[in-house]
């Protein structure tokens, strides 16, 4: 069997046996395979005859099947993609595109104006004509010859400390790993029809674009109205026959807490996997009850290890004060626990969640710093060079040897699913005319963003700033201004304080 | 209704609820504001919002939202 080496694989192969099925829709739009491979292959064909390779290209586009179109065109021509989303503030598009200088963009009549508001030196090219270019069967073939499985295929971008987003490298041979495992887990299938709800500039997407090439399944995209109408997404789930689905947290609990599985139930769905967020177990338990028979998973992983590092399939029942584990590694993924010594922690210590294996990304794009700080030399590996992962995760194995999940080491939060350092926040609203200091905190029971500050400026110009900068998951959700800032002895802000501040306000 | 929108307005410090009437089709709330509006009206007025309802012609203005609110009250 020979061995595969390139994610288009998938799409190679599955053009063959399916052509006419489809691939990716949403509710206006529907694409066969056979249209993905013609649309992706000459995108491929136009960056190649442009002169592009090897080099980002960034693809600022509404959420559409066409988007998964043209990531996959840019791999044809040998370069990455960079997915960027009309609804990214436009501050940190600015902040991506500095990072990258990109040479190319690939947009469509929803974002040609906002490219062109850009600084950056390359060209702006439209979905509509470049899908138009003949396909040049000769340099596809041999931009595939020379690709090898430790070429970049993308770069997402996650929330960085300092304020810069990080721009996480991931090549075909991390992702291939990953999907291989995850179809395993999830028993994915050529009758598997996924509901996507992530959004494409996330690596989140990789579990139904990938998969959905391998098997010939089908992914729909769900508008993102739906989810703030519970009975409309699950009549959406149902109008499409949608049985397989990976989301976030927080989109399954608005359907269980607002009571609308004791509505109307999402007939067809028998995998339900989830992740970002620890499942509030009474509300887990619902979904159970509403769908007896579906396999529930947990997924666990970050960015940097490609997608997802760990699951467990739901197998027994959960008290209201339990976790659910987050299992155990994929296959061809090794877990390790550290402890403060860097040595491995004892059976039901605590320790930090590091990770080794071939779904290691490359790092962070044009940022050997901060990738250095992270992927670091394997200290039970003093022999030869071997790198890990540090997640920055607390976790311990639990008396049925299933590792658990127990807490975030730094500021970093999961917020609505999405991954956020406080820092950034802090960063930005500290950029602002009239604000002297200003620090965040996270009410962790009830999941709000607490900004507070020192300044001038209302609390309506802060949020409002902080609006233009900001995606709309870091924008704090509670904000009081302050006389003074409450500091340690060593000049800190004093987030303790802070807290008990917010805790007893009254 | 001031119940209402100081809770709305502790979410949107910014926009003017007593005038806004599209509050959904303008894309000022989003999936986050209604699932913390649904909760903290649940808290402030002991009303339970149920799933038919939580429909985009119920959230679009302060005032159809209080009429919901109101409505729901009186069906108790």
């Amino acid at each position: 069997m020979k061995r595969q080496t390139n994610i288009l694989e998938y799409l190679d192969n599955i053009v063959k046996i399916y052509p006419e099925r489809i691939a990716y829709a949403n509710e206006s739009t529907e694409l066969s395979f056979q249209t993905v491979y013609d649309n992706a292959r000459a995108i491929g064909s136009f960056l190649h005859d442009e002169g592009k390779y090897k080099e980002p290209v960034v693809v600022f586009m509404k959420k559409h099947p066409d988007m998964i179109v043209a990531f996959l065109g840019v791999v044809y021509a040998g370069c990455y993609y960079v997915p960027i989303d009309e609804e990214m503030p436009k501050h940190r598009i600015e902040l991506i595109f500095q990072n990258l200088n990109p040479g190319s963009v690939i947009c469509d009549d929803t974002t040609i104006e906002s490219v062109k508001n850009l600084k950056f030196d390359g060209a702006a090219y439209r979905y509509n004509d470049i899908i138009k270019h003949p396909v040049n069967e000769a340099a596809l073939n041999e931009i595939r010859d020379k690709s090898i499985d430790t070429d970049p295929i993308y770069i997402v971008f996650t929330s960085g400390s300092t304020g810069k987003p990080k721009g996480v490298v991931a090549c075909h041979r991390s992702v291939i790993d990953y999907i291989e495992t995850l179809t395993e887990v999830l028993e994915i299938s050529e009758n598997t029809v996924f509901g996507n709800q992530t959004p494409l500039y996330v690596d989140a997407c990789l579990k139904e674009i990938y998969p959905t090439l391998k098997y010939g399944a089908k992914t729909y995209l769900i508008p993102k109205e739906l989810f703030m109408f519970p009975i409309k997404l699950v009549e959406f789930l149902n109008q499409y026959k949608i049985n397989t689905i990976c989301w976030v947290v927080p989109a399954l609990t608005l359907i269980s807490g607002l009571g609308v599985l004791d509505k109307v139930v999402p007939q067809y769905l028998h995998t339900i996997a989830f992740g970002s967020e620890v499942f509030p177990i009474k509300q887990f338990n619902i979904w159970r009850k509403a769908l007896p028979n579906a396999r529930f998973i947990n997924l666990y992983g970050p960015t940097e290890a490609t997608g997802m590092s760990c699951y467990y399939v739901v197998d027994r029942e959960f008290a209201l004060d339990e976790a659910i584990p987050i299992g155990r590694p994929f296959r061809n993924t090794e877990i390790l626990l550290l402890g403060e010594d860097n040595k491995p922690v004892k059976q039901g210590e605590q320790g930090e969640i590091c990770i080794r294996g071939t779904s290691l990304t490359l790092g962070y794009y044009n940022d050997f710093e901060r990738t250095a700080e992270v992927f670091v030399q394997n200290p039970l590996n003093t022999m030869y060079p071997e790198f890990i992962y540090r997640t920055g995760d607390i976790g311990k194995i639990n008396e049925r040897g299933e590792l658990m999940f127990v807490s975030r080491k730094d500021y970093q939060i999961k917020h609505m699913g999405h991954r956020i350092e406080l820092g950034e926040i802090e960063m930005v609203v500290n950029q602002m005319e009239g604000i002297q200091s200003a620090a965040c905190i996270f009410d962790d029971d009830k999941k709000k963003i607490i900004l507070y500050y020192v300044g001038e400026a209302s609390k309506a110009d802060v949020v409002n700033f902080c609006k233009e900068k900001l995606p709309r998951y870091m924008i704090p959700n509670f904000v009081e201004k302050l006389d003074v800032m409450p500091l340690t002895m060593n000049g800190k802000i004093n987030r303790l304080a802070l807290k008990e501040r917010y805790l007893n306000r009254g | 209704m001031e119940e209402l929108l100081k809770i709305l307005e502790e979410l949107h410090p910014e926009i003017d609820f007593r005038t806004h009437e599209h509050l959904i089709d303008d894309k000022i709330l989003d999936s986050f504001d209604i699932i913390t509006l649904i909760a903290e009206i649940n808290d402030e007025f002991d009303v339970a919002i149920p799933a038919h309802e939580i429909i985009p012609e119920n959230f679009n203005s302060a005032k159809a939202l209080y009429s919901l609110i109101e409505r729901l009250k009186d069906e108790d």
